[in-house]
């Protein structure tokens, strides 16, 4: 059942983010990272739609849970992110600089956009039908680099998918400080589709993100969709100052509630402890890989 | 009559499109009829139509698209009209391109090139006349080549296509309209020339067979035209023999050839059209040091451009980029030439 297994995944993703910071924590990891907790329904709903054969997903610098929807390899990115030879860069990338296979990321904001249209250029030309998906925040909207993406994939009907997850944050800084007008306005303004919705359903991000897929795909143009979401989890760390009362507030609209609420309590307790077993198996297997270096 | 500079390259961009499907030509600018500001590009969008791409004014992301490109498995060319508008590229090549392949661990190459018409001397002005490629030379796992009127021009834009890391091609405003002298029967015009093996050849000029000389003059680009009219007035005013050194490849910085020439010669001059402070010169001060002081009889000197601006009026601009006089005087001041102790 499709919702069983978006809900596996968005576990699958939460609960690893919620390692990578009790890792942090516990002082067992260095760097930096980005967690996407509360914005689990994206990545799942929006990838569910994508052909991991076919498709490419270019993403930013909170990323993990794109990938790891998009690849499945948990062990490796987990082994990145711990700094091991094993990890999905040899631990020369980390948390925001993954690549496997047609999966990308980099931690530059605004950066991306032009190499994924480049890659939907490419893509084109070969006739193989993919569709490439750039993954952007609200914030990376401040970058001139977008708008000269957007108008190069509207202008050369490139089959590109931006995907706007809006969390209202641009790290400490709250949209009405970084951000005029509306969001998908700056596309439409191309000429380009777009969609927005307000939700942290799966299913429902799911189906939008399906009708945006087959537009790109059908049409062979790009499509812009903006999806408001909410992150629980500080914007990297331990750096959090939002009112606690707007996050608890927001906690009701968790995307892990909201698909539970259709699904038995036994069945979602069966996922729930083989993605706990996967976890602990690949911690384990992390743990005692080499270091890279 | 060889041909022009502009035209070898021009052919070669179309020999190019014409043996490889996987090559693409983007930049602002560059259809027919219009054929490039420079008319590198002429006749190519005629021939290969949709391989060639105009495009916006975007010069921020375009090597991010050519990246995009590349990594996908393409061989794009990216025309930026004036080199001086790579500044608006940084990001992406500093934090992209240069970064992929070894950040990615070897998985994705990024074989794009970058062709840059650089340099002043037509009155342009501040902001269309420079030499910006030492900027590039900090950046690493890019390569940088800066060919010369005396290369292959052909052969070395056809090494920067098969390359499969990003290679960014400096092209010398002036040079387009200059005559592409290769060497013939191991000669250009008087002087003796070699060319060094490998895919960004380094061409090394001697007055004197390569016996030996007063200076080593290392250069590249557009102002081997002044090096070697330089060279050719010390031979006939004072009788100081000089090898001139052209490189090609400035990253990696192609050190070999000025080595063996220092060797023979005892002394170096750099010459360079951009501004003086942490260019060419620099480096290749700093590394020839490193590895043949005791070669050295004098202190290595640099002729760049002043660090100013390049003005637009013609007596001013050439005030502030160097010439053969340059040239000439600065190998003139080398401690011990005159005394000819070489
Ligand atoms: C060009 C650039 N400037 C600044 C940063 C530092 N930085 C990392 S994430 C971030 C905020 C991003 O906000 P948004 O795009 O909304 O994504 P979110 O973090 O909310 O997912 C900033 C400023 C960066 N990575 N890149
Ligand atoms: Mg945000």
């Amino acid at each position: 059942m499709e919702l069983a297994r978006l809900y596996g995944q968005m576990y699958r993703i939460r609960r690893f983010e919620e390692t990578l910071l009790e890792l942090f924590s516990a002082g067992k990891l260095v760097g930096t990272t980005h967690t996407c907790i509360g914005q689990e329904a994206d990545a799942a709903g929006v990838i569910a739609c994508l052909d991991p054969e076919r498709d490419i997903v270019f993403s930013n610098h909170r990323c993990h849970g794109h990938y790891l929807a998009f690849t499945g390899d948990l062990e490796g990115l987990l082994a990145e992110v711990m700094g091991k030879a094993t990890g999905t860069c040899g631990g020369k990338g980390g948390s925001q600089h993954l690549c496997r296979g047609s999966f990308y990321s980099n931690g530059v904001l605004g950066s991306i956009a032009p190499v994924a249209t480049g890659m939907a250029l490419a893509e084109r030309e070969r006739g193989s039908g993919a569709v490439t998906t750039v993954f952007l925040g609200d914030g990376a909207l401040g970058q001139g680099v977008v708008y000269e993406s957007l108008n190069l994939a509207a202008l050369w009907r490139l089959p590109l998918l931006a995907v706007v997850e809006n969390n209202f944050y641009a790290q400490s800084t709250p949209s009405r400080l970084q951000l005029a007008g509306g969001i998908p306005d700056r596309a439409r303004a191309f000429g380009i589709e777009t969609e927005q919705l307000d939700s942290t359903d799966v299913l429902e991000i799911r189906e939008a993100a399906a009708r945006a897929v087959a537009r790109v795909r059908g049409s062979g143009e790009p499509f812009f969709l903006v999806i408001d979401t909410y992150r629980f989890s500080p914007h990297s760390k331990g750096d959090d100052h939002r009112d606690p009362a707007e996050i608890e507030a927001r906690r009701l609209r968790d995307p892990l509630t909201v698909a539970a609420v259709g699904l038995g309590g036994e069945q979602r307790a069966a996922i729930e402890r083989a993605c706990e077993e996967e976890l602990a198996a690949a911690l384990a297997a992390a743990r005692a890989a080499p270091d890279a270096g | 009559m060889a041909k022009r500079c502009v035209d070898a390259l021009n052919e070669a961009l179309h020999e190019l499109l014409a043996s490889r499907d996987d090559v693409y030509v983007l930049g602002e600018d560059v259809l027919d009829p219009y054929g490039g500001a420079f008319k590198v590009t002429a006749g190519l969008s005629d021939r290969f139509g949709g391989r060639v791409l105009a495009t916006p004014i975007s010069e921020a992301s375009l090597v991010g698209v050519a990246a995009g490109l590349a990594i996908r498995g393409y061989r794009p060319i990216l025309e930026i009209m004036f080199g001086d508008f790579v500044t608006l590229a940084f990001d992406q090549i500093v934090n992209g391109i240069s970064k992929f392949r070894e950040m990615y661990d070897g998985q994705v190459t990024v074989p794009l090139v970058v062709r840059m018409p650089m340099g002043g001397g037509r009155g342009y002005g501040p902001t269309h006349s420079q030499s910006l490629e030492k900027l590039l030379l900090g950046v690493p796992n890019l390569r940088v080549v800066a060919p010369s009127e005396c290369h292959d021009l052909g052969e070395l834009l056809g090494a920067a296509v098969a390359d499969d890391d990003p290679v960014f091609f400096i092209e010398n405003k002036l040079m387009y309209g200059r005559p592409n002298r290769r060497p013939e029967d191991g000669h250009v015009g008087e002087l003796a020339c070699r060319e060094t093996a490998g895919p960004y050849p380094a061409l090394l000029f001697s007055g004197s067979d390569f016996v030996g000389g007063s200076a080593t003059i290392a250069t590249y680009g557009g102002m081997l035209p002044a090096a070697l009219e330089a060279a050719t007035e010390l031979i006939l005013e004072e009788e100081l023999f000089c090898e001139v050194v052209a490189l090609s490849s400035l990253l990696p910085l192609d050190l070999d050839p000025v080595l063996e020439s220092v060797a023979r010669t005892g002394a170096l001059v750099t010459v360079e059209e951009g501004t003086l402070t942490g260019g060419i010169g620099a480096e290749l001060a700093a590394r020839v040091q490193e590895a043949a002081f005791g070669e050295l009889r004098a202190p290595v000197r640099r002729v760049a451009a002043r660090d100013g601006v390049i003005p637009s009026a013609h007596g001013l601009e050439r005030a502030v980029l160097p010439g053969p006089a340059d040239v000439a005087r600065a190998v003139l001041e080398l401690a011990g030439t005159r005394a000819g102790e070489r």
